[in-house]
Parts: structure tokens; sequence; C-alpha cells
């Protein structure tokens, strides 16, 4: 009889393992859904966008120019030294454009305003949750998922795509850095192949993976706060500490995995 | 029989293995001021919450003026919550927002009214309730009972029908005590509210109720007038009110 009841226990707890990570996509669709139609819905809130697009944009200008001018010199060096073992150096801006705007550049963007604007919004809703600032707005009959996602939403959008271009520029010029200046790659040629590899598709690619990645990251990171109070593994500025955690982690592992099937699509 | 403005019919709530609501019965008549009384944790505040909507029943029903909140369509559900107002026991204000903002925020998330007269309503309210100069100011930089007095601002600046107020003294002196309890009731005479409080302010409430409800262990175990509960022979009920064991 013993036997039979740990049998049923196991048995259950890998039907719980199975069935909560399901139930949480099935939430965070809703909530998805929930802040995405309150995009069309007015009056606007023409200056909480503006102000969500200065922290999560004109903020982050900084340190996303300062990854892509690595992200690129790396890319020069990297590129340099293997495309010299075929003698084909001339193709390193070729290389470089291409690595960068149609991977590295929606990426690793999508990664520095995950860790600098993401995991901020996360804590910030997350405290307004477990300050009862949350349920204020409900007794003041203002929509919460109105008033705090869908400005982030929409700043996304407009904040993604540009700082991914500015991600790609910058991220050019630091191959030509290594390149040219550094490696001796004649200018004219880097950015000839620049721009004659890199075509429209490789441009609006890129750009369709950085809106993704902005619904995705936006919706993940407001979740993981507005959801604060329900986790099951810590209570009050606790949880908001895992929430942040959880939102930074599940949002990158989510712009990998987005841009592994956005990828396999767009080829 | 007058028709309650809001009841509570055998309203069960629990949280895990807690029951904290024990099958509540409660008559909330409008244009009157009820009281809920009760030792700490008995699930006075939870009571509230579920007269709001923050909180639904496990089982049991919430009726306003004879609707159930269950059953109401969504478009008039709405309706009724643009009349509640609530201030919360931890004055629950927005933290990134001054205080001007916060007492703006209703007006300007839920009317269509001017700048100009947000600022003049936002004004007079700081001014009746002695907050003057400080509508720049974020709520960390004002003392508690400041921060009070604000939700208690924010809550009344809609000119509500209906405004619940968990434990609105808490945490003030008794010469802001009775100013807030004071502008409660000049409130309550001068729009007519109802207003369901949460306090233990025994017993200055008597004076501004016209109904008084006792929660004890999840169940109401009284409700009548001030008079009645002052002259009630229950031991539970008279060991609270003489604040005896």
């Amino acid at each position: 009889m013993e036997y039979f009841a740990s049998i049923t226990s196991s048995l259950a707890s890998l039907g719980r393992s199975v069935i909560e990570p399901v139930q949480q996509m099935g939430k965070i669709a809703i909530f998805f859904f929930r802040a995405f139609i309150h995009i069309f819905s007015f009056p606007q809130q023409l200056s909480k966008i503006i102000e969500h697009v200065y922290f999560i944009g004109a903020k982050s200008v900084f340190v996303v120019c300062l990854t892509g001018a690595f992200t690129g010199m790396v890319l020069g060096l990297q590129g340099y030294y293997n495309l010299s073992k075929f003698g084909s150096e001339g193709a390193l801006g070729a290389v470089v454009a291409l690595t960068l705007i149609r991977e590295m550049g929606p990426v690793m963007s999508a990664i520095m305003i995950i860790s600098r604007a993401g995991s901020a919004m996360s804590a910030e809703i997350g405290i307004m949750r477990i300050s009862e600032q949350i349920d204020a707005l409900f007794t003041m009959d203002i929509n919460p998922v109105r008033f705090l996602v869908t400005p982030r939403l929409i700043a996304a959008l407009i904040s993604f795509p540009i700082l991914t271009a500015l991600f790609d520029v910058i991220g050019i010029f630091g191959g030509y850095l290594t390149g040219s200046l550094m490696l001796g790659i004649n200018s004219a040629i880097y950015y000839s192949r620049v721009n004659s590899s890199v075509l429209m598709e490789d441009v609006s690619g890129g750009f369709i993976k950085s809106i993704f990645f902005a619904l995705f990251v936006i919706t993940i990171c407001c979740f993981q706060g507005y959801y604060t109070h329900t986790r099951k593994d810590g209570f009050g500025a606790k949880g908001v500490g895992l929430a942040t955690t959880s939102a930074v982690v599940t949002s990158c592992v989510m712009v990998l995995i987005v841009d592994y099937v956005l990828t396999s699509f767009l080829l | 029989m007058e028709q309650p403005f809001i009841k509570l019919e055998n309203v069960c709530k629990t949280f895990g293995t807690n029951q904290v609501l024990r099958g509540i019965n409660l008559s909330i008549f409008k244009g009157e001021i009820t009281t809920i009384i009760g030792k700490s944790g008995t699930g006075k505040s939870v009571l509230l919450k579920h007269i709001i909507g923050l909180l639904s029943p496990d089982s049991g029903d919430i009726l306003f003026e004879g609707h159930s909140l269950r059953l109401m369509p969504k478009k008039k559900r709405k309706a009724l919550k643009s009349k509640f107002s609530y201030m919360f026991q931890g004055a629950a204000l927005f933290d990134s927002l001054t205080v001007f903002e916060n007492i703006a925020l209703p007006l300007k998330e839920r009317s269509v009214l001017k700048k100009n007269k947000i600022k003049k309503l936002v004004l007079e309210k700081l001014q009746q309730l002695d907050l003057n100069d400080i509508e720049n100011k974020y709520p960390s930089q004002i003392s508690g009972g400041m921060q009070k007095r604000v939700a208690l601002a924010r809550a009344l600046i809609t000119n509500p029908e209906i405004v619940l107020f968990d434990e609105p003294t808490t945490g003030l002196d008794p010469i802001r005590k009775n100013a807030v309890h004071q502008m409660i009731t000049d409130y309550q005479k001068k729009f007519g509210y109802s207003g369901v409080i949460v306090s233990h302010e025994i017993p200055d409430i008597f004076d501004i109720s016209q109904r008084i409800a006792m929660l004890d262990h999840g169940k109401i175990v009284f409700e009548g007038s001030p008079e009645q509960i002052q002259n009630c022979d229950t031991a539970l009920v008279r060991q609270f009110i003489s604040g005896q064991e």
C-alpha cells in the first residue's frame, strides 16, 4: 500500500512539474494580451510613453554603444585572423556587418537592455505590488496593466529597433578600428564589402528580431514584478529580489530561443 | 425594511490552511458610516478588500443594491467600481510620485478635468487636511501621519459614493486623529457618501458611526448602533470595548 502511495505521489509531482510551466506560459501570454490590447485604447498615455522611451532607450545608449564598439572590435580581430588563414581578409567588412546586423546587434542590445532596464522595471513593479500600490490603482478604477505595462511595451517597441541600429553602426565602426586601423585592411575595401554584402532583408530581419525581443522582454520583466506576491519561494523584499533575478534570466534565455526560432524562419 | 446598500451573505475566505472569514453576514446602508471593530488579525482588512473586489470570496456572495457582484455584467461592475474609494492601512502612496501627483492621479486618469481645475482641487484638499507646502515632496520625505492624511485626501478627491477606510487614524496624534474623524464626518454630511471604517479608536468611533459591527474569529458577533453596543451585555463585546482580556 505504501509502495502504491509513493508511486502515486511521484506521478503527481511529475505531472505538476509539467503542468506548472505550461500554466505559467499561459499566464504570461494572457498578461501580454492584456497589455497589448491597451496599445489601441484611448486616451493614449503619451507622457508615460516618452518617460519610458527615455528610460529604456535614451539611458541605454551609452551601454549599447560601448558593448557595440567592443563587439565589433572583437569580431574584427577574430574575423581577420580566421579569414587570413584562407587569404580572404578583404571579406572582413562583410563578415562583421552581417554578423552584427543579422545576429549580434539584436541579441546583444536586447541583453544589454534586459540587464539595465528590464531588471529595474521588474524590481519597480515588484515593490509597487508588495507595498499595495498596484492594489491602490485597482481601487482607483485605474487598470494596473494599462497603467504600468502598456506604456513600457510601446516604449520598448520604439527603443529596441533604434538601439539595435545604433549597436550595428557602432559595431561596424569597431570592426573598422581593429580590421583597418590596427591590422591594415584597406578602409575602402572594408566599407565597400559592408556595402555590397548587406541586403535590405538582413536589415529588416534584424529589426523584426528586435521587435519580437521587445515584446518578450517587457512582458516577462513586467510579469515577474507584477506577480511577485504569488511567488512560493520568497515574500516581501526577498520576493522582489527573486522576481528580478527570474526576469533577467528568463528574458535572456527567451531572447536566445526566440532568436533561434526567428533565424530559422528568416533564413 | 430598507434594503441594504451592500450586503455580505455568508462570505468565507481561506488562505492556505488559515480560514480568515467564516460566513460573514453584514449589511451596510446608504448614507451611513459603518465601523468594523475587532481584535487585530480577525480579518477586518480582508473583509474590506472583499467589498472593493481586491479579494474574491471562496463561498458566499456580496450584493450591491440587491445585485450580486459575481453575476453583474462587466460594464455595470465597472460603473459601480468608479463610485468606490479606498484608503489603505499603510497609505499605499506611489513613492515615485510627489504628494501633489499622488492626489491628482485619480482625477488625471479618470476624469476630463483641465489641469488648472485639478490643481485647484488638490491644493484645496491639501489645505483642508492641514498639509500645506508639502505638495512637491515625495511620500518618503514626509511623516507617517502626513502620509495617512495624503492617502485620505486621495481617497476623497473624486467625491466617491462609497469610501472604505482601513484604519485611517492609526499612528496619528490625538489632535490629527480628531481632525481626520471630523473630516470623515463633515464630508459624509456634505456629500452623503456611505462609509465603511475599520478602526480600533474606541470610543471615538461611536461618535462618528451610525452602525457598528464587531468581528471575532472570522464571524460578525455584533451588529447594531453605537448605543446598542455600549449597552450590550455579551461578555465578548463588553470585554473588547472596555479593553479587557
